[in-house]
């Protein structure tokens, strides 16, 4: 399995106050493709800031995360804009769905920063409502859409421009257990299907149990990892 | 860009009625601002225009000595009509006028008045002098209406004009008000009389002789015939646009308060935009936008309002300044006291140019009050946006 993540001593440290909190302190990880793996932790374990990096949102303090052969510390704000918006898909705890679009513009949006034709990126935004499911709700927007839908209509705008690699942090946070597992369900046959690599940011036991590899951190450290043989 | 203005469009459609006041707002000083300078152009049009057609033709020809400022120049301000002007006269495209200092009473009250001769048969200017052919045994003598109000004449009233003619000896003799006419220009009806040229000059001794000339032909180009200096149109109307240009720059003051409360409006609209849409922000940073671009979406989307304001003031503005134009504006004062060519009424006229210089302005204003509070986004952190937490 080719590698598509490479992490190396990496560390994260912000400033707060007069002083600075380290909230990676070394993580080193590699990820290849097609993983289906999750960051496990405590709140306030470096999920999210791990994740970020990872997402050239931001940027390590020391070490180097390299993210489809890229080096996240080295990259220019036009670079890492690039990165996300041709490789890298993002899910959040909070759906983020442009309230006042439709289901179908919120999906279309990544591809209009990409050079797509309309009938093009029609075709792309149909096939991603497909496999979510939704394609009846073309024209809603998420006002009034449930929180399932809601994330799955972000679902289907992470995965429109079939990415290499998705982020999902905390995704069923907000979620009953069964939209959880309607969700989970969707992604693991996304992942099946496009090769698409998932990585999760949770504590959520239901996203646990889908998850093939377990990554758990504590502290801001790898504490230990578990692999789900098929 | 082009998905900017998608976004854009989409964004303050969705964001409901405060776009729509921000909007409303912003239009209303369109239209108020386009209202406002068309009045002003129309004004200074009509002015103009009214001048020529009553006073000053294509423009005239002074003596010399004359200074309308001046009361005492008037006694020495004639000359012998110049040979020149004879076949321009005499074809009806010049008309030599006289005038000469006065005291009229009516109903025994002294009043002073400019007395000004004038031929009956002209046809240049609106003046109806064809009225100063009636036969009276008193001078037939017609005066404006401001005239008439002020010195409580009617038509039909019989005064006493006492001046002096020419070898100073005063004389004083019966006039009779024979018509009165309605003008806009002051200048030819406060505190004057108007009677035949004829009578005038033979009652002063002072045979063929005249003050000014105003003629027909608009290409004059002789600067001076004999003891005659040529005044133009435009040095004769250079009071009106000295008064627009005052009026102008008085209106601005108001433009720029209007202006003000409309991009405070959207300035506001903007920083709480940016500040209420900060996971927004983030999630567009996280789909591929940069900063820079964001900075661009929210600059266009506040520009926008502008967009939506022109084509609001169109809807209504252009129903309003159609029916302006043709009912016009009737000023809610009395005019005739402003010693300026004030017609009650004015017509605003508008052009592509002030549409245009407005529509501009408003944009550009608008463009950089979007700009000013979105450039905070390009110093975001977005994962700092994307939680929400920026103060
Ligand atoms: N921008 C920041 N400034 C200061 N501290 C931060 C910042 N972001 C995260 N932290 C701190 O880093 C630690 C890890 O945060 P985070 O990665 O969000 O944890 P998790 O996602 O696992 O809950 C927390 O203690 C958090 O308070
Ligand atoms: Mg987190």
């Amino acid at each position: 399995m080719e590698n598509i993540i490479q992490i190396n001593q990496l560390i994260k440290r912000f400033p707060i106050g007069k002083g600075e909190f380290t909230a990676l302190k070394g993580i080193n990880l590699t990820f290849g493709t097609g993983e289906f793996a999750g960051l496990i932790g405590p709140s306030g374990s470096g999920k999210t800031t791990l994740l970020n990096i990872i997402g050239s949102l931001d940027m390590p303090t020391e070490g180097e995360a390299i993210v489809l052969g890229k080096p996240i510390s080295k990259l220019s704000a036009k670079e890492s804009a690039k990165l996300r918006k041709e490789s890298l898909g993002f899910i959040f705890q909070s759906y983020n769905l442009l309230q006042v679009h439709t289901v179908f513009e919120n999906v279309e949006f990544p591809l209009l920063l990409l050079d797509y034709t309309t009938s093009e990126r029609k075709k792309m935004v149909m096939d991603a409502l497909e496999w979510v499911g939704l394609t009846d709700k073309v024209k809603s927007k998420p006002p009034q859409l449930s929180g399932g839908e809601c994330q799955r209509v972000a679902i289907a705008r992470a995965m429109v421009k079939k990415p290499s690699l998705v982020l999902a942090d905390e995704p069923t946070a907000n979620l009953d257990a069964a939209n959880s597992h309607n969700i989970l369900q969707t992604m693991l046959n996304l992942n099946r299907e496009l090769k698409t690599t998932f990585i999760f940011a949770t504590h959520d036991e239901k996203v646990i149990g889908y998850l093939k590899r377990k990554i758990f951190l504590k502290d801001g450290l790898v504490d230990h990892e578990e692999w789900i043989k098929k | 860009m082009k998905i900017a203005f998608k976004l854009a469009f989409r964004n303050l459609i969705g964001a409901g009625l405060r776009t729509w006041l921000n909007v409303i707002v912003l239009s209303f000083s369109f239209v108020v601002i386009i209202w406002m300078k068309g009045i002003l152009v129309g004004w200074d049009h009509q002015a103009k225009n009214d001048m020529e057609q009553w006073e000053i033709g294509k423009g005239q020809f002074w003596h010399n000595q004359y200074d309308p400022y001046d009361g005492f120049t008037i006694t020495d301000s004639h000359a012998p009509i110049p040979s020149e002007f004879k076949p321009e006269i005499e074809k009806g495209e010049m008309v030599p006028m006289l005038f000469a200092q006065g005291t009229i009473y009516p109903q025994g009250r002294m009043q002073p008045a400019m007395i000004k001769g004038i031929p009956a048969s002209q046809t240049l200017l609106k003046i109806p002098t064809h009225k100063l052919d009636s036969v009276t045994d008193a001078i037939p003598a017609i005066i404006g209406e401001v005239m008439a109000r002020s010195s409580h004449l009617e038509k039909g009233s019989r005064i006493v004009l006492r001046w002096r003619d020419s070898k100073g000896t005063f004389d004083a003799t019966e006039i009779e008000i024979v018509d009165i006419f309605s003008t806009t220009v002051p200048t030819i009806d406060v505190a004057q009389v108007w009677i035949n040229l004829e009578t005038m000059q033979e009652k002063l001794l002072l045979p063929e002789q005249a003050t000014l000339f105003s003629f027909a032909n608009p290409e004059e180009n002789r600067s001076e015939v004999g003891d005659f200096r040529l005044k133009t149109k435009k040095d004769l109307t250079a009071e009106i646009d000295a008064m627009i240009e005052t009026k102008n720059k008085g209106q601005s003051v108001f433009y720029i308060i209007l202006l003000l409360l409309a991009m405070l409006a959207i300035f506001d609209t903007q920083i709480l935009s940016i500040f209420r849409r900060q996971k927004e922000i983030g999630t567009y940073v996280a789909l591929g936008y940069t900063r820079q671009q964001v900075v661009t979406l929210f600059t266009v989307e506040g520009a926008m309002h502008a967009v939506l304001a022109a084509a609001l003031a169109a809807v209504y503005g252009v129903p309003f300044f159609i029916w302006q134009a043709r009912v016009g504006f009737t000023v809610p004062m009395d005019t005739s006291e402003f010693g300026m060519a004030i017609a009650p009424t004015m017509y605003p006229i508008y052009s592509m140019g002030l549409i245009l210089s407005t529509t501009i302005i408003v944009l550009l204003t608008t463009s950089v009050v979007s700009y000013w509070p979105a450039r905070r986004i390009a110093k975001m952190n977005p994962t700092e946006a994307l939680r929400g937490k920026i103060q």
